[in-house]
């Protein structure tokens, strides 16, 4: 079994007012330094047999149709621990 | 001889019934329609109402846009039926790609209910033949994610070819880009838009306004005549 990440964010030049409530607190919270924060998702998939090509493709697939909104989102899909897998 | 006129129940629908009242209200026949059935009973047209359908998990209108009754609606919408997305049904419709753009969150982040004034841009759709073109509405509007995005293209492209089918006028509730309340499909026979019309069509109710009931008087109108 593995498990394949898939991370979700609004395009950059949609605007994100739940990112910015967010770096609107941090310095009332005592950080500094930040100066945009941007909100997204992320899906686990535990991936049953093989994450091969084939698997890889279909997840990007279900990403495109139904985890992501491509008119207002943008994702990425990445295998975790992939450089041990690999190595 | 009147025209039937199906309304969706998801689960998480709220304004169904007011839906199906205020088609009634305009002298068509009110059809249930439930989700997970992908037959549409025959009827001419089709309401997608408001509410939270499938507690708008994931995006609104996200997961009810693989619905099974959503598989007949889209083929038929592509095909000429006509189809009104109401608030979630606007979400649904976006998300479907039957309508472009998409709807995100309030910018300000708060839920919102007030009485909305709307003008009508276009009025040749198939929901909109009973108002005149530039007329100013009054209809009540409730969301949470009523913000309508799209690229400049896309937001340029409705612009010059009419299909911006309502703004909002003096106050723009959500952050709506070009103060878009609503928008059609080329054809004309996909409408969606934020505010509810179904909820202005009696007098003793709302803001005491019957502005919304020619949505259901025009659709009678072009199903009638056609």
């Amino acid at each position: 079994m593995a498990r394949v990440v898939v991370d979700v964010m609004l395009k950059p030049e949609i605007l994100d007012p739940q990112g910015q409530a967010v770096q609107r607190a941090l310095p009332r919270l005592g950080f500094e330094g930040v100066s945009d924060v941007r909100q997204g998702k992320r899906f686990e998939l535990e991936v049953d047999g093989p994450v091969d090509d084939a698997a890889l493709a279909r997840i990007h697939e279900l990403a495109e149709s139904f985890l992501a909104n491509t008119v207002i989102e943008d994702f990425t899909v990445k295998v975790e621990e992939v450089a041990e897998v690999g190595k | 001889m009147t025209a039937r006129i199906g309304v969706v129940t998801f689960p998480g629908s709220l304004d169904d019934r007011d839906t199906q009242r205020a088609i009634k209200l305009a002298g068509a026949e009110p059809v249930a329609l439930w989700h997970k059935d992908k037959d549409l009973k025959q009827v001419d047209a089709v309401v997608l109402p408001g509410g939270f359908s499938y507690g708008d998990y994931l995006r609104t209108g996200a997961i009810s846009r693989f619905s099974p009754v959503m598989e007949t609606v889209i083929e038929q919408a592509k095909s000429g039926m006509p189809v009104l997305g109401i608030c979630n049904g606007f979400q649904i419709l976006t998300e479907a790609h039957l309508l472009p753009g998409g709807m995100l969150g309030n910018d300000h982040l708060h839920f919102i209910c007030r009485d909305q004034k709307l003008r009508v841009e276009n009025a040749d759709t198939a929901w909109t033949v009973d108002y005149e073109s530039g007329q100013e509405i009054h209809v009540p509007l409730k969301n949470m994610d009523g913000r309508y995005v799209a690229d400049e293209r896309t937001l340029d492209m409705l612009e010059a070819e009419g299909r911006v089918a309502f703004r909002y006028v003096d106050f723009n509730p959500n952050g709506s880009l070009r103060d878009i309340a609503g928008i059609t499909n080329e054809a004309g026979n996909v409408v969606g838009l934020m505010p509810h019309p179904e909820h202005a069509v009696e007098p003793l109710i709302g803001s005491g306004r019957t502005d919304g009931l020619p949505f259901f008087t025009s659709i009678l109108k072009k199903l009638v005549n056609a």
